[in-house]
């Protein structure tokens, strides 16, 4: 006898608790199947823990500093198991706080692995053994994503480690060579190098954070250089060999080999979908390149299946997956909400500096056919920034010249994931730059570099 | 003490109207039955009469505002001359006939009811999309918006009508499709760079584009044609005329319109289904047989009602069209005389139209087009003869009426007009 509900969510990551919720909220009766944490690996594995990471790098680059501030601080030393150990504390407040709210609106949750039988039948299986045959008639997937490996360089959790290992070290290496400059890639590098580690970053394409504005992404590689990383691009690694205590990386780049001997090598060279042992044999749901492939309203080929987040395909963040599981759970509830799209979702990288960034890249939008008008404003001419110790940063704006239409966002400074979103909100209000030059920003504050930026792009910029 | 004089309602539906002109000005003494001001709704031009007496101390909402809300405090009464009142007085009882209840409180600032209203219904739509709409030349009021309560916002703009010459190629000029789904937002008035003189919408104008746009494009217009001879109606016409009194209240002077209209008020009661509307859940068919009349008046046309034209003897529909016509050209009718009907006659044989083909005026499911009595060569037997004859055609509304019930009505009605004896019972 199964156990019904009006809807079955396949995972408890960002995407499918917010979808619970949701759905909850709807009426609807909802289980959560998860089987590990709940939260995903954004909150227990990703997004917050490295968070709470880069914090304490951030705390001790300031203490570094103190000095320019005419504070004190002698013998400043990391304690990295209690870095390691807040960070892990942060995760388990939050998992926890996951669970009260799927309790709070009344989600059963399922502790266990789900498997798609087919006609609306979801089995839940621990550790092998049946513990739960579910049935409902929408289904959602939200399997998340897992690291992706490459032949010859994968992951042995020792030598070459993931995100994983990378969150939890024991110890301090000397040395990482990390294969990726991805956000996570790029992360990992600012909180290695920020504790004292002497990081390599080896990035295939021809710039670091490749989905970066390329004036935002040669200003981050500037300042990690300054900071004393190694910065490979157009550089590929060809093979790693594994000594006693430290692995020999042989990289390619411009036609010639060199050869980095390192304590450890991070992997962050993208995820694949979780798209394996969860029955989609036995539905019509299409997997290409390891992701299900899903419409605006998260659907799959099979009637009643759905997939959401990571394992429904790029851009692989958090609030995307939520998003899409709010959009999901209200087409199912009949709410006719707009389908789900991608032009407005921004991306952040915690690193220092931080880089933050919404719509298209400045070549992107040529590329697309529009005549751009471009304002750049650096934090230089910005007087909080100034204040702050963090003269460095640019906010560059894209602007449509014929429509006024805000096509792109770049920056890249201190706090400048907190504020992008000013950005994000004002073409979701597909506001123009008459209303951004017309909004008034608060004084003293970084935002008003946003506003200066906007004033340049149109020839208006006061304090540049 | 001060009283406020509100906006009245000229009708149950309307809800708001132009103030059109002032009579009294500040300072003036106001007696009961005074008229104070002017009033112009969609077609009718009202007189507000003073309940109160005392002083117009103050002119809140000045002559030529529109959009003014009913029951918005539209100036200010007080008890003595001079009395100051420096903003509209607390709800007092309304003072202005048929305003129904107190005003709510209203913002004291003079225009602020009616600049923002006065362009009608205000349309929602993102900055990016109004500055998109202008330079594609786009009518934002034929967009339907798609996002959150019904915002219009950029996506919305695909595909919408413009004017603005683009890559795209022309469609190719298929023939219309017959049923068309919907009615298609109305393609905007090109920009025109030619020397001209741009005469503001009047009120009227902006009603009468509405409603006929609306009509032509929602409701599946077809039209019977019928000749129909004159000869006898206009033989009984001159007997009757020849038997009215000089002068008095018994005179009369029948028109041929006038005998049309009594002939469509039969016709109507034996057709019922021609005396109709459409509606989403049901046809009506009403009890009364109302018909509308379009009378030309200066800025546009107007359509006062004949009541109960079925039974109304030949002189009181005379009679009741000659009051009903001068005083619309005076825009002196009152809603009620010009709003309902089940039916509507254009007559335009005195300008020497053979025929024409009327929009419908809804709700309305029909409208008879009249052409002009004309002497044409009939075929009576085997003999060719001349004959008075006129063309009426009959615009129907195929959602209510089908092509053998308007057939029906039309036979009917030449019979009834060419043995007119027939009316006079």
């Amino acid at each position: 006898m199964a156990d019904n509900f009006d809807l079955i969510v396949v995972g408890g990551g960002p995407g499918g608790y917010v979808a619970a919720i949701r759905a909850a909220q709807l009426k609807m009766k909802v289980a959560v199947v998860e089987a590990k944490h709940l939260g995903g690996i954004c909150l227990n594995w990703g997004c917050i823990p490295t968070k709470a990471l880069l914090r304490s790098a951030e705390v001790k680059h300031l203490l570094d500093h103190a000095g320019e501030f005419g504070i004190s601080a002698e013998n400043v030393k990391v304690d990295l198991p209690k870095v390691v150990a807040r960070s892990r504390a942060v995760s388990k407040q939050l998992s926890g706080g996951i669970g009260h709210l799927l309790k709070k609106n009344k989600v059963t949750v399922y502790d266990g692995y789900g498997k798609l039988m087919g006609g609306g039948y979801l089995a839940v299986s621990r550790d092998g053994k049946p513990v739960a045959q579910l049935a409902a008639p929408h289904i959602i997937l939200a399997t998340g994503a897992r690291p992706r490996q490459i032949p010859g360089l994968e992951v042995d959790g020792k030598q070459i480690i993931s995100y994983f290992e990378a969150m939890v070290p024991e110890t301090l290496p000397k040395s990482l060579l990390i294969m990726g400059s991805g956000a996570i890639g790029i992360e990992f590098a600012s909180f290695y190098a920020t504790l004292g580690t002497q990081v390599t970053v080896v990035e295939m394409m021809d710039r670091i954070l490749p989905v970066e504005d390329a004036e935002i992404s040669a200003l981050a590689r500037k300042s990690f250089e300054k900071q004393g990383m190694k910065i490979l691009t157009s550089a590929t690694v060809k093979k790693a060999e594994k000594g006693a205590a430290s692995v020999k990386v042989t990289v390619e780049a411009g036609g010639k080999e060199q050869v980095f001997e390192v304590e450890k090598v991070i992997s962050a060279v993208g995820i694949v979908g979780n798209v394996e042992n969860i029955g989609l044999e036995n539905t019509k749901v299409k997997v290409e390149r390891t992701h299900i492939v899903v419409d605006g309203y998260a659907r799959t080929a099979e009637p009643g299946v759905y997939a959401i987040g990571d394992v429904a395909g790029p851009p692989w963040l958090a609030h995307k997956a939520s998003h899409e599981g709010v959009v999901c759970v209200e087409a199912i509830a009949g709410l006719n909400p707009h389908p789900f799209e991608t032009w407005n979702i921004p991306g952040c990288t915690y690193a220092r500096p931080q880089v933050a960034s919404v719509g298209l890249t400045e070549e992107k939008a040529k590329a697309a056919g529009h005549e751009v008008k471009v304002g750049r404003f650096p934090f230089i001419g910005n007087g909080k920034a100034i204040a702050l110790g963090e003269p460095e940063g640019l906010i560059k704006t894209i602007f449509d010249a014929k429509t006024g239409a805000l096509l792109g966002a770049h920056m890249i400074g201190a706090e400048v994931t907190e504020m992008i979103q000013g950005y994000v909100i004002a073409r979701q209000l597909e506001t123009t730059e008459a209303e951004l030059m017309h909004t008034i920003f608060p004084h003293p504050t970084i935002s008003e570099a946003m506003h200066e930026s906007v004033l340049d792009a149109f020839g208006q910029v006061i304090h540049f | 003490m001060a009283i406020n004089i509100l906006m009245p309602a000229l009708s149950p539906t309307m809800t708001e109207g132009k103030l059109a002109k002032w009579l009294k000005a500040e300072g003036d003494e106001v007696k009961s039955g005074d008229i104070i001001a002017e009033i112009e709704t969609d077609k009718a031009t009202m007189e507000v009469e003073a309940v109160d007496e005392g002083y117009l101390a103050k002119i809140v909402v000045p002559e030529g505002s529109e959009g003014v809300a009913v029951n918005a405090v539209i100036g200010i009464l007080t008890a003595t001359k001079g009395e100051a009142v420096t903003a509209p007085a607390a709800a007092a009882p309304a003072p202005v006939a048929a305003a129904p209840a107190p005003a709510a409180a209203l913002a004291p600032a003079p225009t602020a009811a009616s600049p923002a209203a006065a362009q009608g219904e205000r349309v929602f739509a993102s900055p990016l999309a109004k500055r998109i709409a202008k330079q594609a030349g786009i009518d934002l009021a034929s967009v339907k918006g798609s996002g959150p309560g019904g915002r219009i916002v950029k996506g919305d703009l695909d595909g919408a009508p413009a004017h603005a010459p683009v890559a795209s190629p022309a469609p190719a000029a298929a023939p219309a499709p017959v049923a068309a789904p919907a009615p298609k937002p109305a393609a905007p008035a090109p920009a025109i760079a030619a020397p001209h003189k741009a005469i503001p919408h009047s009120t009227m104008r902006k009603v009468i584009a509405r409603r006929l746009t609306e009509s032509k494009q929602s409701v599946p217009h077809f039209y019977l044609n019928l000749d129909i001879e004159l000869d006898a109606l206009l033989k009984l016409r001159a007997e009757l005329n020849a038997k009215s009194p000089k002068e008095g209240a018994g005179a009369f002077k029948l028109s041929v319109n006038d005998l049309i209209i009594k002939a469509c008020g039969v016709a109507l009661k034996r057709h019922p289904g021609v005396n109709a509307s459409w509606t989403d859940e049901a046809i009506v068919q009403y009890d009364e047989v109302d018909i509308s009349v379009a009378v030309a008046i200066p800025d546009g046309l107007i359509t006062p009602i004949v009541k109960g034209a079925d039974r109304l003897g030949l002189a009181a529909i005379s009679n009741a069209m000659k009051d009903l016509a001068a005083r619309a050209k005076a825009g002196k009718l009152k809603p009620e005389e010009f709003q309902g009907g089940g039916f509507s006659i254009s007559n335009l044989g005195m300008f020497g139209i053979s025929s024409f083909s009327a929009i419908i005026n809804p709700p309305q499911a029909a409208i008879l087009a009249v052409g002009a009595g004309e002497k044409r060569a009939v075929v009576k037997g085997d003999a060719i003869v001349a004959a008075t004859v006129m063309t009426a055609t009959l615009s129907v509304d195929h959602r209510v009426i089908d092509g053998a019930l308007g057939a029906e009505f039309l036979a009917t009605l030449k019979k009834l007009i060419e043995e007119p004896l027939s009316l006079l019972l």
